[in-house]
C-alpha cells in the first residue's frame, strides 16, 4: 500500500509497538536461555555465572565467549535419565497422537456428514470443553481414576474385577488424560477437512462400483490428508512437552521433558541443565513445524 | 441428500460421551453431600458453603480475575495493532509474524523458563505484574491471529474511501475498520482472558509471593488429593466459562464456532 517513508503514525505504532514488546518479552528471553543454557553452574545466587558484563566492553565481551562451554549439553548426552526422557516424551506424544486419529476420525467424520442445521450446535459442542479449563478436565479424571473412585466401582459392580486396580500414577492414565485434552485439537482440522469434501466424488465411486470402505481408504482418507497432518501436528507438539498431565496423572518413574525440565529447575536449581534441555526441546520440535509449513506452502 | 446412519450417529454420540461424562460427573459430585466421590448422600450446597470460608481459594480467585482482565486486555490492544502491522509490508516482517506464530506452538515449559530468567536478569520483583507480562505475551499472539484473519477477509475499498476522503488514520481506524473487525477483537480478548485464566505453567515459573492464582492454587490442593472444595471450584468456572460463551455469541450474532475455531 503506502511506502516505509509516507506511512502514517498510527501504521507506524501498529508496527513498532507489537514488535518492541515481542523482542523485549520473547526473544530476548530466549536469548538468555540460550546464553544461560552455555553457562557454568555455579553454587552463588542466582546459579549460574552472570550474563555478560556490558560496562567491560571489549574485554567483556571476550570474556563472555570465553566463558561458553558446552558442558551442560555433554551432561544431557552422558546422563541416560534425559536421554530417556526425550525418548519418552517422544513416545508418548506419537502413540496419543495416533490413538487420537483413530478415535477422533468417526467423529469428525459423522459431524461433516450431520444434518446442516445441527452442524453448528455439534461443533460447538466439541469445542466447549477445551475453553474449560484444562487443569479441571485433567482433575475430573483424578476423580474417576482414584483408587476408590468411580471407573473402579464400576468395573467391581460389572463384575469385571473383583479388587480395585490402580489406575492414577500409571501411562494408561497419562495416555487417557491427554487423549481425552487434546480431542477436540484432533477433531477440529479434521472436520475442516472433511466438511471441505465434495460428495459428487463418493456417488461417482459408487457408481462406478467401488464398496463404500474402499471408497472411504481412496478417497476419503486421502483428500482429508491436510486435516490429518494438522490435526497431527497440532496434537503432537504441545504433547511433546506436556507438564500438568503426566505430573497428575503420571508416576514420577518416568518423567517426560516437561517434568524432567521443572525438576531440574525448581528441585535441583541446575539452571543451566534446565535451559539446555529447553534448547534441546525446541530443537526436536521445530523440525516437523518447519516441514508442515514447507509443505503447506508447496500445496498453495 | 446426505444420509446420516446409526455409524455416524453411534460415533457422535460415544464421542461427545467421552467429552462430557467426566465434566457431568465432576459437576454432579460437587452437589454431593458426602466426601467420597461414589457415595450419594443426599444433594447440598455443603461444599460451596465450605469454599465461600475458604479465605486463600477466594484470594486466589480474586487474583486469577485480575491477571487475566488486565493481560486479556493488554493483550486485545497489542494483538489488535500486529494484526493491523501483518498486513503491512515491512522491512523484518518475516521475523515479526515468526514471533507472532512461535508463542502458539512454544512448549509452556519454555515460555515460562525464559521469561523467568529474563525478570531475573533485569532484577524485577516477581508476582502479580510479571504473571500479567507472561500472560500479555502469550495471548497478544492468539488475539493477533484473530483479528488478522477477520481483517484479510473484509473489504480494503471501505478504508482507502474514507482515508481518500481525506479521513485522518486514527479517526479512519476508530470509525471504519474497529467497527468492521470489532467481532474478532470481542472474542479475541474473551479468548485471552479464558487463556489467562487457565494457565498454570507459565504462572508457577513467574509468580512470586503474595501472587497465586486459581490454577496455582487448585493445582496445589490436587496434588494433595481429591477434594469436594475443589469440585465446587471447578463447577464455578465451568458455569462462568459457559456464560461467558453464550452472552458472546448472543452478542455477535455469529456461531461462536466460527471464532472459536481460531484457537485451532
Amino acid at each position: 500500500m503506502n511506502d516505509t517513508q509516507q506511512r502514517d503514525p498510527l501504521t507506524r505504532a501498529a508496527i513498532l509497538v507489537p514488535y518492541a514488546w515481542l523482542i523485549a518479552f520473547f526473544l530476548l528471553p530466549f536469548l538468555i536461555v540460550l546464553k544461560i543454557s552455555f553457562s557454568q553452574t555455579t553454587i552463588a545466587q542466582p546459579p549460574y555465572t552472570p550474563l555478560m558484563d556490558v560496562a567491560a566492553g571489549w574485554e567483556g565481551l571476550k570474556e563472555f565467549f570465553a566463558a561458553l562451554s558446552a558442558e551442560n549439553y555433554a551432561t544431557l548426552l552422558s546422563d541416560s535419565l534425559y536421554v530417556w526422557s526425550y525418548l519418552k516424551s517422544l513416545q508418548v506424544a506419537t502413540i496419543s497422537t495416533i490413538i487420537l486419529l483413530l478415535i477422533a476420525y468417526p467423529v469428525a467424520y459423522a459431524l461433516a456428514r450431520a444434518p446442516r442445521r445441527w452442524q453448528g450446535v455439534l461443533v460447538l459442542l466439541v469445542i466447549l470443553p477445551f475453553w474449560t479449563s484444562f487443569l479441571i478436565r485433567v482433575y475430573a479424571w483424578i476423580n474417576i481414576l482414584q483408587h476408590d473412585g468411580l471407573l473402579n466401582q464400576a468395573l467391581i459392580a460389572l463384575r469385571i474385577i473383583d479388587v480395585p486396580v490402580t489406575w492414577l500414577a500409571t501411562d494408561t492414565a497419562v495416555y487417557l488424560g491427554i487423549v481425552y485434552s487434546y480431542f477436540p485439537f484432533m477433531v477440529l482440522p479434521l472436520f475442516a477437512a472433511l466438511e471441505k469434501m465434495n460428495d459428487t466424488l463418493l456417488e461417482a465411486a459408487a457408481d462406478l462400483g467401488s464398496p463404500p470402505w474402499r471408497t472411504f481408504f481412496q478417497v476419503t482418507v486421502p483428500l482429508s490428508l491436510p486435516g490429518i497432518a494438522a490435526g497431527s501436528l497440532l496434537c503432537f507438539i504441545p504433547i511433546v512437552g506436556e507438564f500438568v498431565i503426566p505430573d497428575l496423572l503420571g508416576s514420577s518413574s518416568t518423567a517426560m521433558i516437561g517434568q524432567t525440565l521443572w525438576i531440574e529447575f525448581f528441585g535441583n536449581r541446575d539452571w543451566p541443565v534446565a535451559s539446555a534441555l529447553a534448547v534441546v526441546l525446541l530443537a526436536v520440535l521445530v523440525p516437523p513445524v518447519l516441514i508442515y509449513r514447507r509443505r503447506e506452502a508447496g500445496a498453495r | 441428500m446426505r444420509r446420516f446412519g446409526t455409524v455416524n450417529l453411534t460415533a457422535l454420540a460415544l464421542g461427545l460421551a467421552f467429552l462430557y461424562l467426566p465434566i457431568a460427573i465432576l459437576i454432579i459430585s460437587s452437589f454431593n453431600d458426602s466426601r467420597l466421590v461414589t457415595v450419594w448422600a443426599g444433594a447440598s450446597l455443603r461444599w460451596y458453603r465450605e469454599l465461600l470460608r475458604d479465605e486463600a481459594m477466594l484470594d486466589a480467585a480474586s487474583v486469577s480475575l485480575r491477571v487475566a482482565f488486565l493481560s486479556a486486555s493488554a493483550a486485545t490492544v497489542l494483538g489488535t495493532l500486529a494484526a493491523l502491522a501483518l498486513t503491512q509490508r515491512f522491512r523484518g516482517k518475516l521475523a515479526f509474524s515468526g514471533m507472532i506464530y512461535a508463542p502458539l506452538v512454544m512448549p509452556e515449559v519454555i515460555t515460562g523458563l525464559s521469561l523467568l530468567l529474563l525478570f531475573i536478569a533485569v532484577e524485577i520483583d516477581r508476582g502479580f505484574w510479571t504473571i500479567v507480562i507472561a500472560h500479555t505475551t502469550l495471548t497478544l499472539c492468539f488475539v493477533a491471529v484473530v483479528a488478522q484473519s477477520r481483517l484479510v477477509s473484509f473489504d480494503k475499498s471501505l478504508q482507502e474511501a474514507a482515508m481518500d476522503l481525506g479521513c485522518p488514520p486514527l479517526r479512519t481506524f476508530l470509525l471504519i475498520t474497529l467497527p468492521l473487525i470489532w467481532p474478532a477483537v470481542a472474542s479475541g480478548w474473551m479468548l485471552a482472558f479464558a487463556l489467562s485464566l487457565d494457565d498454570l505453567v507459565i504462572a508457577s515459573f513467574v509468580t512470586g509471593p503474595g501472587a497465586t492464582t486459581l490454577p496455582l492454587r487448585i493445582y496445589s490442593e490436587v496434588r494433595l488429593g481429591v477434594k469436594p472444595e475443589i469440585n465446587a471450584v471447578c463447577t464455578i468456572m465451568i458455569a462462568v466459562v459457559a456464560l461467558g460463551l453464550i452472552a458472546a455469541s448472543l452478542l455477535t450474532k455469529r456461531s461462536p464456532s466460527q471464532s472459536l475455531g481460531a484457537r485451532v
